[in-house]
């Protein structure tokens, strides 16, 4: 392949043609061109996205401008339409959802990958596939009748009177709410991350580990000071993973959180996101503004994905130790 | 610091061979370990047999022998390196100075008894905080820095680095990492020091320089290394020992071994007709 593209433009047509004939023939070529186009069809895919999103949302754009990231009323009646309080609900629940998800998911992880005995990790790692597969609206009923009378009856009041000095845990108990959505998100966050992080870690080589046992490390330290900094990368391409998951997750935060356009400090509060929002009004929405203010809710919630995959990874380059683990395999 | 508190079980020759040779060693050796009786079982499957070694002080024991031999096997039991396996089981006792090393805490025999790799393996760290790994997680009374710098130089590689300490170890040449791993073992100052084939993966002049350096560190603890190269273990042992299908063939100093051997296979391996 080297040579054909080095050649090409030198040598002349024919000995051009005759290597790249006979690069076609051997199926390099062929097999070069067709992967080509299925990896371009994806650029492809969500430049069309943006251009729809961007082409669907005309009139609030016009409208409003950049009032409407910044504005918190959402009134279809009036027809005065502002993004932010969803903005935040889809931060806040996700930013829950993490705090939760990432101790619980790491450490079943590392006991999975490090601790438990084969047997057992590999029949538990079928389970936790199987909770990755559920749909989400199974998880929004396990929500309303499983966690938001939990949330209602004892975990708020018990947050209350212990955290509720904090601006966070005030206000009364619904049941309903960022919080709520949190958990629901949480839950299904776990299988991605607990899955995804077991293999990096079975991944890592074990003479890293075993280098660490010969200089007198007991097992967990050699675990947490060896193994899990050299899987940083691909742990936290499973938080990844689960971040873009909880922010445009739809079905079981719809069915959770409230459905109210409402920016409150207190996680009892209820709220809505984009993802959720988009979903309960699309069908009800009446006149092209309201309409097309959902289309442009999407095209922020495109760009808020975006923005946050980007900062992520720029926080993997910025803390990435020299030497990188994974990254030099 | 640690030769003194060695109690001296002298032997004058390894205790392999009936013909007793008379080129043995005219003054005393002092043991550092001392293998007796040892087999060993993988699952259902015994692949030492009835293994009877003693490892002298100061001193670089190669272990050589064919692959499968089980030579890497019998390293792996001198510090317990064998247990991170699954349904790997021993038979027999293993002295380190006249102490079980079956009695004592793993984490403090892995100390004493310090293991380089087949391939380098560096953490994916500076080249400080490798050295650094070992003190740090024992809790060392030096101040680190001292203690890298000294392992460094002993490893042969502190002129190499010294002044980008705090570059990544995968910048270095497998031959430096190599160096460096054995650095890395040395700064918890362990009295004996296992090399499992450590120069298979490097090139013939970073092979010398590890060569070179195991004789160097005969001064500071007891080496033994495992090697498919005769003529490794001919350039660097003083005592070799010679293993077929799990079992302790000879065992005789190095010059004795490769010029008389007294077992008609062990003739066979190092004249190479198998293996």
């Amino acid at each position: 392949m080297a040579a054909t593209t080095t050649t090409v433009p030198g040598t002349g047509p024919v000995a051009g043609s005759r290597s790249w004939l006979s690069g076609l023939r051997e199926g390099d070529e062929i097999v070069r061109l067709i992967t080509f186009l299925f990896a371009a069809f994806v650029v492809f895919l969500t430049v069309l996205l943006v251009f729809e999103l961007w082409q669907g949302s005309v009139l609030p754009r016009h409208k409003f401008g950049f009032n409407f990231l910044r504005t918190s009323v959402w009134d279809p009646v009036n027809e005065q339409f502002g993004a932010l309080p969803f903005i935040y609900g889809t931060v806040v629940t996700a930013a829950v959802a993490l705090l939760i998800a990432v101790p619980l998911g790491l450490g079943a992880a590392i006991f999975l990958a490090e601790l438990a005995p084969v047997r057992l990790s590999d029949n538990l790692e079928f389970f936790i596939d199987l909770l990755a597969a559920v749909p989400s609206v199974i998880y929004g009923l396990l929500g309303i009748f499983i966690v938001i009378p939990l949330m209602r009856q004892y975990i708020q009041p018990a947050l209350k009177s212990t955290l509720g000095f904090l601006p966070f845990f005030q206000g009364p108990a619904y049941g309903l709410g960022f919080l709520t959505a949190g958990v629901v998100l949480a839950i299904m966050l776990l299988p991605y991350i607990i899955s995804v992080s077991r293999e990096v870690l079975l991944s890592v080589p074990r003479d890293q580990r075993e280098a660490a046992l010969a200089l007198g490390a007991t097992r967990w330290e050699a675990t947490w000071k060896v193994v899990v900094p050299f899987a940083r990368s691909g742990i936290l391409g499973s938080i990844f993973l689960a971040l873009a998951r909880a922010l445009g997750e739809t079905m079981a935060v719809t069915m959770v959180i409230g459905n109210t356009p409402v920016i409150s400090a207190s996680l009892f509060s209820p709220g809505d996101s984009i993802a959720s929002v988009i979903a309960s009004q699309f069908k009800e929405a009446t006149g092209d503004l309201y309409l097309q203010s959902l289309i442009e809710l999407g095209l922020v919630l495109f760009l808020l994905t975006f923005i946050l995959n980007g900062l992520a990874r720029l926080l993997i380059l910025a803390t990435s130790e020299r030497g990188g683990g994974m990254a030099h395999l | 610091m640690h030769a003194s508190v060695r109690p001296a079980v002298s032997l004058n020759i390894p205790p392999t061979g009936s013909n007793a040779e008379t080129r043995e060693p005219a003054t005393a050796l002092t043991m550092s370990m001392c293998v007796s009786k040892v087999n060993f079982f993988y699952g259902s499957k015994q692949t030492l047999f009835d293994i009877n070694l003693e490892i002298a002080a100061n001193k670089v024991t190669a272990l050589i022998g064919p692959s499968g031999c089980g030579k890497s096997t019998l390293l792996r039991t001198l510090n317990r390196m064998y247990e991170t396996l699954r349904d790997a089981r021993l038979e027999g006792e293993i002295l380190l100075d006249g102490k079980s090393i079956f009695n004592q805490d793993v984490t403090s025999l892995r100390r004493r008894v310090g293991m380089v790799f087949q391939r380098p393996n560096p953490f994916p760290k500076s080249i400080f905080d490798n050295v650094a790994y070992g003190p740090r997680i024992n809790g060392s009374k030096v101040p680190i820095a001292d203690c890298v710098e000294k392992s460094l130089r002993r490893a042969a590689l502190w002129d190499e680095v010294k002044d980008h300490l705090h570059k990544s170890a995968y910048e270095l040449s497998g031959g430096q990492q190599q160096r460096l791993c054995i650095a890395r073992a040395l700064a918890v100052d362990p009295e004996v020091l296992l090399l499992d084939e450590p120069c298979s993966a490097l090139d013939p002049i970073s092979t010398a320089k590890i060569e070179e350096l195991l004789v160097q560190l005969k001064e500071f603890c007891t080496i033994v290394t495992v090697t498919h190269n005769m003529q490794q273990a001919a350039r660097v042992s003083d005592f070799t020992a010679f293993l077929l299908i799990g079992q302790l063939i000879e065992f005789s100093p190095t010059a004795q071994l490769f010029t008389t051997p007294k077992d008609p296979r062990t003739e066979a391996y190092i004249t190479g007709r198998f293996g």
